[in-house]
């Protein structure tokens, strides 16, 4: 009893520096805002057809707690008979509520759902109100830079010495530029949702574009930021993601329900995983989840014509691509950039890259599957392989 | 720009709306450019809205000024969370001490706002909330309006004794037409105020487009969007030769007497001049015509009064004079009502709704207790039939009412409110029997309108848990509750009396107990007058007549035909015992009462309101009959005199308190302040106290 589960599309809102474009909107709001968005490109979706909701949020309190998968439906006047439910993966976030609901889809239980990731890290900083259990460390289950996402990724640099900083800062200056060619050909606003947000010394605006951004980001300066987890690091706020908000949304069906009502059909889920690895170098988690989820699916690294990582980190991502055997700069790579230019509101960003991913299938007829992935926190690693609906036939 | 202006002395300090201005970016709704959108922020939360002072108006000035320097597709105007602006910053009206200032406040104004028309960029009002006279009159002039879907707009101008003299009295009529604009600006403030929900405000035209708040901003730059680039294409229409306009001048004038019992009073009189001169003139015209209606309400006394009995009535409805600290107050989780007639169940009708808590009615057969939880059930009913209840709360309500014909179901009681018979033998014995079954802390209130509450005490165990606790009727309706302690009345009943009170949502007074109270004791002073001059031989018309043009909801004999000749009869001969010979009985009145004629005024048999012949029948005129000025002085004396006595006598502590009650407690019109700023006004109290009520300047010019 298994079924084709469709991605049919997903938004989301701009994103923006913490505590600064949307210090004065509540992650609810921009949670709401998303699922609004989405519903309103998609009419030929009824908001009682929708039959459970997911979204995630990687600190579940204030405007993120109160199940926000149920109060955000309420909020975006969802009809009341619509379900939904909260979910934390931290990162993976939206990843998982995407992959939860796929699995309902699969088999049988439900056919239309809309899965969603947001976090206002202004809101609440990172780690907010955590409180580790001192067996962690007392027993050595984890060592001390397993909570510091930071230490993580210089531990990836000690772990591969290969992965040099200049290498790391050489990816974040792509990224930079790519992102930036993609915003002035006009394709990243393509799903960005106009998002009203008021500031209450400068009064209401409306973001629609990404706040993170910089294009004018150059190797010289990238070489002279701080290294802010370690004395003469090599992680720095530069080849970093930063700490964001933001809020996606994405609607998925059976591909039978999505042909029934005539729904666009984005992408075509082929398998998913997730993996673990040791909490200290979290950043590889990428590695073992797509090595599990390409064996699920029958297929091998180089079926794989479009990749979208998450940027937490340039180490995190060089560091899946040379374990894979694929270079640094591969086209096939985030070609529209990637979280270290647009940001990285943790639980959201998954669906983030099932969106860019879903335009490079539009644009890559001859590109058959591709993947999305990104590194969780407390060292794990999560994939989901896509296939493309416009696919002609090319060369992969 | 407009020109500078700052507040009267001694106004408060304006709490000033900044105006600040954004660029947002029209691309991604389908339009090239910018938009510059102008936010109104008070900083302060939605319990204080954005208002319009003279700094606030600068503010706005200077945004407008800023905006059009940016160059924008278009301009548009938003309010904070929840409220857009709530108009003009009354505060400092009641310190103007020249016209010309008032004339400079409405041409600032109109200055300010009437930029958003005339320049040349497009202007939009998204209207995300509360939007109130000025606040809406500045939508008005904007180009095109979007409104929130849950946002309460309207110009209540008028109920407030003023006109919509910033552009809504010429810019409404020409955009919505004569009937439509008699329907905001006339019927509904005359109608206590009256605010359109979103779907009255777009089928009237008042507003273009109303979006849902979850994304009303997103929404309405979209619709912006749309209509700069042509897609949505918004008619007007010209209403200057509309069929319409003389019938609805005079539906808007019908309304207007009717509601001041046939009185021309300025204000409404004004609004329906300025709005039907906008069937011709400009829109300059129209405004200029408006800053001079304002200039001249605004330096006259019906405005200053309306103004104090406004604040008055916002500032008792929350705080009540006199009251003990509400921490005093008992939990009151199970009422009694004793009587199960027509004013009891209204009284537990009343209480369930609002204390949703065990009610208990009793009477003295099961029958007659029946009979009154019945009317309560069927009154539950009708509210869900209306809509106005859903089905389970009533349900729940209904599970909470029983009757009784045994008093001992008053067990557990912790307020009990009586409704019998107004017969003080009947009340002692019945708090007597009740006070065997209930707690030494149960409230024991009674609803009589004009016994001595005290002497129901007398003889208790616990006689300070006795209160006056008086309703008017229709006791649904009417917001005024008078609660009269006795001199032994502790502060925890008062307090819990109080607290009832407020979960009943009534407008309290605290007063001394004393015959008739506040209402009934002036009340009936001021008809006994007009009665008395029927008896000595006034033409009943004439007496009837004499006080018209002063704005009372309805005429003495009107108002006795309400109260009905009975009660009347009993309080003046309760109040003729207790207060003396001032209060007479009527001769005219008891033979109403004997002959069982209940109305003064009936309708013929072609529905017109004449004097009923046989009431007319049964007066005994004497020989002396009295002018219409001479009833009028009489009764208005009365007043003066009956008040200062209560005052003197620490009936209540303050006049304002005497105004509220009679605003509130038998609605008598703000542009009288409730009646003693106009019996100083008019030189009355000056001349029967020798001084006035309120000093000068309080509730008048100064």
């Amino acid at each position: 009893m298994s079924r084709t589960v469709v991605l049919v599309d997903a938004v989301r809102t701009p994103f923006g520096k913490a505590g600064s474009m949307y210090s004065g909107t509540r992650a609810d709001d921009l949670m709401v805002r998303a699922m609004r968005g989405l519903l309103e490109r998609n009419p030929k979706v009824n908001a009682s057809d929708i039959e459970d909701v997911a979204i995630a949020a990687a600190t579940q309190s204030g405007d993120q707690g109160m199940n926000i998968g149920r109060s955000a439906s309420l909020l975006a006047g969802l009809p009341n008979t619509v379900p939904g439910y909260s979910v934390d993966r931290w990162c993976a976030g939206a990843m998982t509520a995407t992959t939860s609901l796929a699995g309902a889809i699969a088999i049988g239980s439900i056919d239309i759902a809309i899965a969603g990731g947001v976090e206002h890290m202004g809101n609440h900083p990172i780690g907010e109100g955590i409180d580790p259990n001192p067996r962690f460390l007392a027993e050595k289950i984890v060592e001390q830079d397993a909570l510091a996402m930071g230490a993580t990724a210089e531990r990836l640099h000690d772990r591969f010495p290969q992965l040099t900083k200049e290498r790391a800062d050489r990816y974040a200056y792509n990224s930079q530029m790519k992102t930036a060619a993609a915003y002035a050909a006009g394709k990243i606003q393509r799903d960005l949702i106009p998002t009203a947000a008021r500031i209450a010394e400068i009064g209401w605006g409306i973001a629609t574009v990404d706040e993170p951004p910089r294009p004018t980001t150059t190797m010289e300066g990238l070489a002279t930021l701080k290294t802010p987890f370690r004395p003469a690091g090599r992680v720095t706020p530069g080849n970093s993601s930063g700490l964001n908000d933001g809020a996606t949304a994405a609607l998925l069906a059976s591909e039978d329900k999505a042909k029934e009502l005539g729904l666009t059909i984005k992408a075509k889920l082929v398998s998913f995983a997730f993996a673990g690895v040791e909490p200290e170098v979290m950043g590889y988690g990428p590695v073992p989840s797509t090595i599990k989820a390409l064996a699920k699916a029958g297929l091998q690294i180089s079926d794989i014509g479009a990749f979208e990582v998450n940027e937490a980190f340039a180490v995190q991502v060089i560091a899946f691509l040379d374990h894979f055997g694929i270079a640094d700069d591969d086209p096939r790579v985030n070609p529209y950039g990637g979280a270290i230019a647009v940001g990285h509101p943790l639980a959201s960003s998954g669906i983030r890259l099932m969106l860019n991913l879903a335009r490079t299938f539009e644009e890559r007829t001859d590109v058959r599957y591709g993947l999305t992935t990104m590194c969780i926190g407390l060292g794990m690693g999560g994939t989901v392989i896509w296939e493309n609906p416009h696919f002609t036939g090319g060369k992969r | 720009m407009a020109a500078e202006m700052t507040l009267p002395e001694g106004a408060p300090e304006e709490v000033i709306t900044n105006a600040l201005v954004r660029d947002v970016d029209l691309t991604p709704f389908g339009h090239k450019g910018s938009l510059a959108l102008i936010t109104l922020d008070n900083g302060l939360d939605h319990t204080r809205p954005n208002t319009f002072g003279p700094q606030s108006l600068a503010a706005l000035d200077a945004a407008i000024s800023d905006a059009i320097g940016r160059a924008p597709a278009a301009i548009a105007i938003t309010g904070k969370p929840f409220i857009f602006a709530a108009g003009a910053d009354l505060s400092a009206l009641a310190f103007l001490t020249k016209r010309e200032q008032s004339l400079a406040i409405g041409k600032l104004g109109h200055d300010v706002f009437r930029r958003l028309d005339e320049c040349a960029i497009p202007t939009f009002a998204f209207i995300n909330g509360l939007a109130l006279g000025g606040g809406l009159e500045v939508g008005l002039h904007c180009n095109y309006r979007t409104l929130a879907s849950t946002a309460f707009t309207g110009l209540p101008e008028v109920f407030l004794g003023l006109v919509p003299g910033w552009g809504g009295a010429t810019i409404l009529p020409k955009l919505i037409g004569p009937e439509r604009a008699v329907q905001v600006i006339m019927l509904n403030a005359l109608n206590n105020n009256t605010m359109m929900k979103a779907k009255d405000a777009l089928a009237l035209g008042v507003v273009d487009a109303v979006y849902e708040p979850a994304d009303f901003l997103e929404r309405s730059v979209a619709f912006a969007a749309s209509v700069l680039s042509g897609k949505n294409k918004i008619e007007r229409k010209d209403y200057s030769s509309d069929p319409a306009w003389d019938s609805a001048l005079a539906t808007g004038k019908a309304a207007a007497l009717k509601k001041y019992g046939g009185a021309e009073i300025a204000s409404p009189m004004r609004a329906l001049e300025l709005i039907a001169a906008a069937r011709t003139n400009t829109r300059g015209a129209g405004f200029d015509a408006e800053d001079q209606t304002l200039a001249d309400l605004t330096m006259s006394d019906p405005l200053r009064a309306s103004l104090y009995a406004f604040n008055l009535i916002q500032k008792k409805r929350k705080k009540v004079e006199g009251a003990p600290k509400p921490a005093l107050a008992r939990k009151v989780t199970k009422v009694g009502v004793v009587g199960a007639g027509l004013m009891a169940s209204q009284l537990a009708l009343l209480m369930l709704r609002n204390l949703k808590c065990p009610i208990v009615m009793t009477d003295i057969d099961q029958e007659r207790a029946d009979k009154g939880v019945a009317w309560v059930k069927n009154e539950l009913a009708k509210s869900v039939e209306r809509k106005r209840m859903s089905e389970e709360s009533a349900r729940r309500l209904s599970l909470l009412i029983s009757g009784s014909a045994d008093q001992v179901s008053f067990a557990g009681c912790d307020f009990i409110i009586e409704a019998i018979f107004e017969e003080l033998s009947l009340k002692q014995e019945l708090f007597k029997k009740l006070e065997t079954i209930i707690s030494p802390e149960c409230v024991l209130a009674t609803n009589t309108s004009s016994l001595s509450v005290e002497r129901m005490s007398e003889g208790l165990a616990n006689p300070e848990r006795v209160i006056g606790f008086h309703f008017f009727n229709p006791v649904a309706v009417m917001p005024l509750l008078e609660i009269a302690r006795t001199s032994k009345t502790d502060d925890a009943t008062t307090a819990t009396a109080v607290s009832v009170g407020k979960e009943l949502k009534k407008t309290m007074i605290i007063c001394k107990d004393a015959p008739g109270f506040v209402v009934n004791r002036l009340l009936t002073r001021f008809m006994g007058e007009v009665t008395d001059a029927v008896d000595e031989g006034t033409p009943p018309a004439i007496a009837d007549s004499a006080m018209r043009s002063i704005g009372f909801p309805m005429s003495p004999f009107e108002l006795l035909d309400l109260v009905g000749p009975g009660v009347a009869l009993h309080v003046s001969e309760t109040l003729h015992e207790n207060l003396g010979e001032r209060y007479r009985i009527s001769p005219t009145m008891q033979a109403m009462v004997a002959a069982k004629v209940r109305n003064f005024y009936i309708k013929d048999s072609d529905g017109k309101v004449v004097a009923n012949p046989e009431a007319l029948a049964l007066i005994k005129q004497g020989t002396s009959a009295s002018t219409a000025e001479q009833v009028r002085d009489r009764a208005l004396k009365a007043l003066a005199v009956e008040a200062r006595m209560m005052l003197d006598e620490g009936v209540v502590s303050t006049a304002a308190e005497i105004d509220l009650c009679m605003l509130m407690g038998s609605g008598w019109p703000m542009h009288l302040g409730g009646i003693l700023p106009y019996l100083d006004r008019e030189g009355i109290s000056q001349a029967v106290c020798g001084q006035r009520f309120h000093a000068p300047g309080i509730a008048s010019l100064p």
